[in-house]
């Protein structure tokens, strides 16, 4: 593989740029792997590149049914933070953020990961109260936020208004090695490497069936044919249940539209990613100048990828009321990403009643800062077929056993 | 140079002229100009610089379609970036400003760009700026962005008014050209309710304006009966100013409307259309060629530039080539020609036509080449010259025309926008080079049914006797399949059958191009992306359309690819090898048209964002000088500071005012939820985890609510007013939420139950009045009794103050001796003013919510929220005392026999005390053993009753801990030591609530 | 934006008048039942890509819980009823039969 640097950019700049490689193969299915990862997303992508990075396992295909990086990988906005409450949460998203911050290197592919901080606001005494609880787990479990007072919040986003007036800012959890990285580029990057492991990545190739011998898994039926395979992986976000139904089982999971929008690119006005929790509202720009905002999902299950406008609406309305300059620009885009909830809104990784057959899903409407975490636990599980430390908390069995890893309960509650 | 006319122009008003401003420069135009009509009068050809390479970039289209004229226009308040000049009227002493140069549009330095073009192709970015780590974060990264971007944010506060306007109808029709007006006429008398949104000013589209002037009194009679027609019915409503943005599911469309000109106030209105039918009409947007050069200011599209010199009496030069491969673009050089402009050639991609409009064009003298395209284009910031080629051939230049000016015309591209929103699907028409809607494959509405229907340009239909031919037809089907009964709508068809050539496709000229030109053609001119960016996309494996989308950032600009996006699908699919259907389109999203933040916002901010909820004490609390707390939708008073007080001095005085003489408080937020029936009693046996049925009339018991996965939801004192009447208090953020998880258990799962369930919340107040004296106060009234044999500790009892009915109930969350009484809300307030009169002797107090949380602090009372975070169960609260052993089922029941419910390890509830007693823990810090965290600290304060610290935690096996002490971890890293105790701190034999 | 019939007010509701429920049916499962089947009661979802029965509540109306038939790729609704059905109707099922062929019927 032809290494990406400013040294090969000039030198093919001088020849119409005719030596690039295709960044990643597109071949045709073998008849058999070792493992299938189902689902060409970041987190699948991630996974099969953690199975050859971490236990040379290479003989592997990435199927997917649409292009890579299709479905919420390049939906989000592309927040990348851990200021999480849980430990088994702040586990695995600090691990991934920190995997994050090296990643641009270990691909040799810029997906610009960039450490501008992340901003969660406290508008609430008790949004206030919960957040301090937060940083303090976060302090403990090595993860580096802190509090900050509503003088440094306007410090930090001159543009925000501080004083409400209906939800005054009390406060707000700082996490400065949070940030957002350029959501493509991560799965074409993964992409790049595996397919320079010698992983096969199979475009436009859906999964139609579920090949079982006695309960343990032999392989998948696909629009391409049979592959067979001695373990499989379901990487599919809001389409897992549609291949678990294939498999034989139903998850704890629930698809729903989330929906997202971009500005007009002006320049540069906001530094950091806001969040914004007690009006639902998430803001940050990206480096082409756009806002990119994010807010709540729909309250019904959907596969249409597209949403309702009730809640751009009302995330538009919390934002402008926190960014009152923005008002005078202009939407450009909205989009809607099938983001699959489960009953606690954490995700699962987990083997599943198949044997060989192993899921990833649940990441619901924070899964873009999880990836390469996700990849790495996701990997472990399939490789030792037991889970490591990381993904043993998000087992499916947790929700018969009544172990909840519930994030937003501590914060949905008030007196 | 462009230039004005001395007459014509249909939009102007000569008699006035305006005076605005362009970068600093005074300069005059007419009403009704737009800044790009005004600019160009002015002879502006240079308006803008690109994207990505700072390149000189002019008005290209006369349209919202426009790529490169982006304008910061206004001042303060309404200072608006990235406005395309094509959109906006100019107004009096107008500012109008140039974007993304330093420092000046001529002289831009970041033109730079342009000239290291070579090392910036698509996705050089992913390749570089990877080593060393940190220069990412603090070098590239900031040039970068500060770099990007376009105009500059507005800085002021947005003063403008918007207004969401919702309406109904049973039809809209979207574009009111000859095929939306024909629509509506077919569409009248009918019995339905049809509205008609224009986004332009006037009806019309291009029929009228495009027609030869020997049609066009013949033309201009049909569209004045049209509109006559239209206006008198009386079930057609026209807007006009009026673009439709958005679709969405089951008919219901966004629409914005914009009125703007000399003599208008500007209304800005986001209209909610919910519809059943939906007849788009939207027209076409004219493709440019690509060809080498093609992005020199001077260069524009054939259409706009007829639209500059017809509506605006605007030139966009005096010497004009046209480069077309199609018998309509000659429109524009025969226009200019007969206002003498000197159109030397007209550069014809086919190898022939014989069509009328050519053989006119030819009539006058213009030079046509057949089989000819540009090859180059001479000019700095301009247009100097074309150098014509042959469109086979790499592009070897056979002569060089000297020239200001060049109208470009591909055809046209179908509208389809919308009708893609909402799932419509189209397909590729090979034979004229464009996607249009798959009539088979509609946007379908709630019944799944069809519920759209494209007519015109926007279904590829252009000519104007194709169009009158098939829009009644048309419409008589679509209202038989809507089986309504009606007369067949006839029109006569007053056009004669046009005979203009169908133009085979072009999309890129010359057609073997050379790799150096390919540079130099521009598809995407907003992102400056070049035909060689998407060949290099398709070499590095970016095949899907949706990649070479995200790889190259065409179409992404603010014109979302109107202009560009065939183009690009065209070069994508010759790079690959592939035909142009196999390629498909990317995604047409919403909105159409970038509408403001503030008109989504709509009048629904400041004073209308999430309304405040006020109690009825709010004025008193207000004038008394409260701050206030936000709880749920309510503001509360979080306290009482007086003058020069500090709040610490405040909350110890008012708690201090509760515990030795006597506090009142507003508590009327409290949920109170009431619930009647003959089955009230066994429904709330199953809500609530302790026995209500069992509660005898008069009595109040405290109750917990758990979910079905057996976490605390909500708790407060259930109340039974008579045998079938129970009164539910709740949280004061829980109110809704419980009165909804009752309605939702009743209707859903117990609905043989004989409930009824009322939400009383903000129809009774409540008003706490707490303290050993509370009862001396309350007995001022002579009408009351209160004496602890007539209402004891839990009971309640209904009476009068004076003549004010109150419900008094002897229940407390201090843990002193406290009354709560309900009011009707229409006469809290003045109660609230007759007890503070008569606790004035015993130096009564109002207290805030945050005495109160400290003296149930004190006291050991949970909150629910704060020692509980939806992972809580009864039992780590240590209220195992609260979970009936009895009762058969309730919601949580089953959970409580869960693994991880009953884990041997689980935090539970305990109180804290510090050994320094002056320290206190801060808030959510956590308990350590062996540097792991075991809990965290739920409530903290310091006790003004105790004069020290004290504070509620859940701790991983807290009860079996009690008296040993744990060290807490505090942000400032020193370590605090506590002791754990028994949770409450305060009169723990409960002497002084139940005395 | 749906737009969903209210079966006690007998008229389409906007979506902003509405929450929804989620999946319909389902049988609750009280401490008697076993952990596996109170897990499935409580969290195991069906989720289907296609016809999906759901409960909604016309929450800023007339307040009450009824159920509908969807289709969660194109959104088309088949119809409406009691919150107290036990099961959809079979004139619905009838109706979501005859316009798609591939539709298995009610399942648990």
């Amino acid at each position: 593989m032809k290494k990406y640097s400013i040294s090969s950019i000039v030198t093919e700049a001088f020849r119409d740029n005719l030596g690039w490689e295709k960044a990643w193969a597109k071949p045709k299915p073998k008849k058999e792997y070792e493992v299938i990862i189902v689902g060409g997303g970041g987190h699948g992508l991630a996974t099969a590149y953690y199975l050859a990075k971490n236990y040379d396992v290479t003989d592997i295909a990435v199927i997917e049914k649409g292009w890579i990086g299709g479905g919420n990988t390049g939906r989000n906005t592309t927040i990348i933070r851990s200021n999480y409450l849980q430990e088994s949460s702040i586990g695995i998203y600090e691990k991934s953020r920190f995997l994050y911050e090296t990643l641009s290197q270990d691909l040799n592919y810029n997906i610009m990961f960039s450490p501008r901080g992340v901003l969660m606001l406290c508008q609430t005494e008790h949004e206030l109260r919960a957040m301090k609880r937060t940083s303090h787990a976060n302090r403990i479990n090595g993860v580096d936020t802190k509090m900050v007072t509503p003088d440094e919040v306007k410090e930090i986003v001159p543009i925000i208004n501080i004083d409400g007036p209906r939800f005054p800012v009390l406060g707000a959890l700082w996490q400065p090695r949070g940030g957002t990285a350029r959501h493509d580029a991560v799965a074409w990057g993964y992409a790049r490497k595996c397919s320079d492991y010698g992983i096969d990545i199979i475009e436009q190739c859906e999964v139609v069936g579920v090949k079982k011998k006695r309960e343990k898994i032999v392989g998948v039926e696909t629009s391409k044919g049979q592959i067979k395979a001695k373990k499989v992986c379901f990487v599919a976000a809001g389409h897992s249940s549609v291949l678990s139904e294939l498999a034989g089982f139903r998850l704890p999971i629930e698809s729903v539209a989330l929906q997202a929008l971009v500005s007009e690119p002006i320049k540069p006005i906001i530094d950091c990613v806001v969040m914004a929790n007690t009006v639902h509202g998430y803001l940050s720009q990206s480096d082409k100048g756009e806002l990119v905002i994010g807010g709540g999902a729909d309250g019904y299950n959907n596969y249409s990828q597209r949403g309702s406008f009730l809640h751009i609406e009302e995330t538009v309305r919390a934002l402008v009321e926190t960014f009152p300059v923005i008002s005078r620009l202009r939407q450009l885009r909205q989009w809607g990403g099938i983001v699959d909830m489960t009953g606690d809104r954490s995700p699962i990784i987990s083997k599943t009643p198949v044997e060989g057959l192993f899921i990833n899903c649940g990441w619901g409407t924070g899964g873009f800062k999880a990836i390469p975490g996700s990849g790495w636990a996701t990997a472990e599980l399939i490789y030792n077929e037991e889970p490591g430390n990381l993904a043993a908390p998000f087992s499916m069995d947790r929700f018969s056993e009544g172990r909840l890893i519930d994030e937003s309960a501590a914060a949905a509650v008030a007196h | 140079m462009s230039s004005r006319l001395p007459r014509g122009g249909s939009r102007v008003n000569r008699e006035k002229l305006v005076d605005f401003r362009f970068n600093g420069k005074n300069l005059k135009g007419f009403d009704g100009d737009t800044v790009a009509s005004a600019l160009l009068a002015n002879n502006e050809l240079l308006v803008a610089r690109s994207f990505k390479y700072h390149r000189p970039r002019g008005i290209f289209t006369a349209g919202e379609e426009e790529p490169n004229a982006l304008m910061g226009i206004g001042e303060g308040s309404f200072f608006e970036p990235n406005i395309r000049a094509t959109e906006v009227k100019i107004k009096q002493n107008m500012n109008v400003n140039s974007q993304n140069h330093w420092p000046s549009l001529r002289f831009d330095f970041l033109s730079i760009n342009n000239l290291l073009a070579r090392f910036f192709a698509a996705g050089f970015y992913y390749k570089t700026f990877i080593w060393p780590r940190a220069a990412w974060k603090y070098i590239f990264e900031p040039m970068i962005r500060r770099a990007s971007g376009l105009g500059k944010a507005p800085k002021e506060y947005d003063e403008e008014h918007y207004e969401h306007i919702y309406h109904n109808t049973d039809i809209l029709i979207i574009g009111g050209g000859l095929a939306g007006i024909t629509a509506a006429k077919a569409l009248r008398d009918r019995g339905l309710s049809v509205m008609l949104c224009e986004k332009d000013s006037v009806m019309g589209g291009r029929y009228l304006q495009d027609c030869k002037s020997e049609d066009r009194e013949r033309y201009k009679k049909l569209y004045e009966s049209s509109i006559e027609i239209l206006k008198k019915s009386k079930d057609i409503a026209v807007k006009l100013n009026t673009c439709v943005t958005g679709i969405f599911d089951h008919g219901f469309v966004l629409a914005y409307e914009e009125n703007q000109g000399l003599n208008v106030t500007t209304k800005k209105a986001l209209w909610k259309i919910r519809v059943k039918n939906i007849i788009l009409c939207t027209g076409a947007i004219e493709r440019p060629i690509v060809f080498p050069d093609n992005d020199l200011p001077g260069i524009m599209l054939a259409a706009s530039a007829r639209d500059y010199l017809q509506k605006y009496g605007v030139l966009l030069g005096d010497r004009l080539v046209l480069t077309t491969n199609n018998d309509y673009a000659y429109k524009t050089a025969i226009e200019l020609k007969q206002v003498g402009i000197d159109v030397p050639v007209v550069l014809d991609a086919r190898a022939s036509s014989d069509g009328p409009l050519v053989k006119e064009a030819g009539a006058l003298g213009i030079r046509i080449l057949f089989g000819k395209c540009i090859g180059k284009v001479e000019g700095k910031r301009k247009v100097d010259a074309v150098g014509i080629c042959s469109v086979n051939g790499e592009g070897t230049i056979e002569e060089l025309i000297s020239c200001n000016a060049v109208a470009v015309s591909g055809g046209w591209t179908p509208n389809v926008n919308l009708w893609s929103h909402c799932g419509g699907k189209l397909i590729w028409d090979g034979d004229l080079g464009f996607y249009r809607p798959d009539p088979d494959k509609t946007p379908v509405g709630k019944d799944g049914e069809t519920n759209m229907l494209a007519l015109g340009g926007c279904a590829g239909v252009f000519s104007n006797y194709d169009i009158q031919d098939q829009v009644p037809r048309k419409i008589n089907q679509f209202a038989s399949r809507l089986k309504i009964k009606s007369k067949r709508y006839i029109e006569p068809n007053i056009f004669s059958k046009e005979l203009e050539r169908n133009a085979p496709p072009v999309f890129v000229l010359p057609y073997g191009a050379s790799k150096d030109k390919q540079k130099r053609m521009y598809i995407d001119f907003q992102n400056d992306v070049k035909v060689s960016d998407l060949q290099l996309a398709a070499q590095e494996g970016f095949e899907n359309v949706e990649h070479a989308k995200r790889y190259t950032t065409l179409g992404m600009a603010t014109d979302q690819g109107k202009t560009s996006s065939i183009n690009g699908i065209y070069v994508l699919s010759q790079s690959l090898g592939k035909s142009v259907d196999t390629i498909g389109h990317t995604t047409f999203r919403p909105p159409y048209k970038p509408i403001p933040l503030g008109l989504i916002a709509g009048q629904y901010t400041k004073k209308l964002f999430k309304p405040i909820k006020k109690t009825p004490i709010d004025k008193w609390n207000s004038i008394n000088n409260a701050i206030w707390e936000p709880v749920a939708d309510w503001r509360r008073a979080y306290a009482y500071p007086k003058v020069n007080e500090n709040l610490e001095d405040t909350l110890h005085r008012e708690v201090l005012s509760v515990r030795k003489n006597v506090g009142l408080l507003d508590s009327s937020t409290l949920g109170k939820i009431m619930v009647k029936g003959p089955d009230a009693g066994q429904f709330l046996d199953l809500i609530y985890t302790n026995m209500m049925s069992s509660l005898k009339t008069g009595k109040c018991r405290y109750g917990l609510m758990c979910n079905e996965a057996g976490f605390v939801f909500d708790d407060g004192v259930v109340a039974r007013l008579n045998e079938q009447t129970f009164l539910c208090h709740t949280t004061s953020g829980g109110a809704d939420r419980v009165y909804a998880w009752f309605e939702e258990w009743l209707q859903t799962e117990w609905h043989h139950l004989k409930v009824f369930i009322i939400n009383l919340t903000e129809q009774y107040s409540q008003i706490a009045i707490a303290g050993p004296k509370a009862r001396e106060v309350l007995q001022t009234f002579k009408s009351i009794d209160l004496s602890p044999d007539k209402l004891p500790f839990m009971h309640f009892m209904e009476t009068y103050i004076d003549d004010i009915w109150v419900r008094v109930y002897r229940i407390s969350f201090s843990g002193e001796l406290s009354y709560e009484l309900a009011v009707n809300s229409n006469q809290a307030e003045e109660l609230w003013n007759k007890l503070l009169k008569a606790g004035k002797k015993y130096k009564i107090q109002p207290y805030g919510t945050e005495a109160l949380h400290i003296l149930r602090a004190e006291k050991g009372f949970i909150v629910v929220g704060d020692e509980t975070d939806g992972t809580v169960t009864p039992q780590d609260l240590g209220m195992e005392w609260i979970v009936s052993k009895k009762k058969n089922d309730f919601i949580g029941k089953k959970a409580f026999s869960l693994p991880h419910l009953n884990a041997r390890v689980r935090k539970q509830l305990v109180g804290i005390l510090t050994l320094d007693t002056d320290k206190v823990l801060p808030d959510g810090c956590h308990a350590l053993e062996d540097g792991k965290a075991i809990g965290h600290v739920t409530s903290t304060y310091f006790s003004p009753t105790l004069k020290r610290s004290i504070a509620l935690g859940l701790i991983e096996n807290g009860r079996s801990r009690i008296g040993s002490a744990l060290e807490f971890e505090s942000s400032s890293k020193e370590s605090i030591f506590a002791k754990l105790v028994d949770p409450s701190f305060y009169d723990m034999e409960g002497s002084k609530q139940n005395g | 934006m749906l737009y969903l019939f209210c079966p006690i007010c007998r008229r389409d509701c906007d979506e902003t008048e509405l929450s929804c429920g989620g999946q319909a049916h389902l049988i609750r499962r009280d401490h008697t039942s076993s952990d596996k089947d109170f897990y499935r009661y409580l969290y195991e979802r069906k989720n289907d890509k296609g016809i999906i029965f759901e409960r909604w509540r016309h929450v800023y109306g007339c307040g009450k819980w009824f159920h509908t038939a969807r289709c969660t790729i194109t959104n088309q609704v088949f119809g409406s009823y009691s919150a107290k059905d036990a099961l959809p109707p079979k004139s619905l099922l009838a109706k979501i039969r005859s316009s798609r062929v591939d539709f298995k019927g009610w399942i648990k």
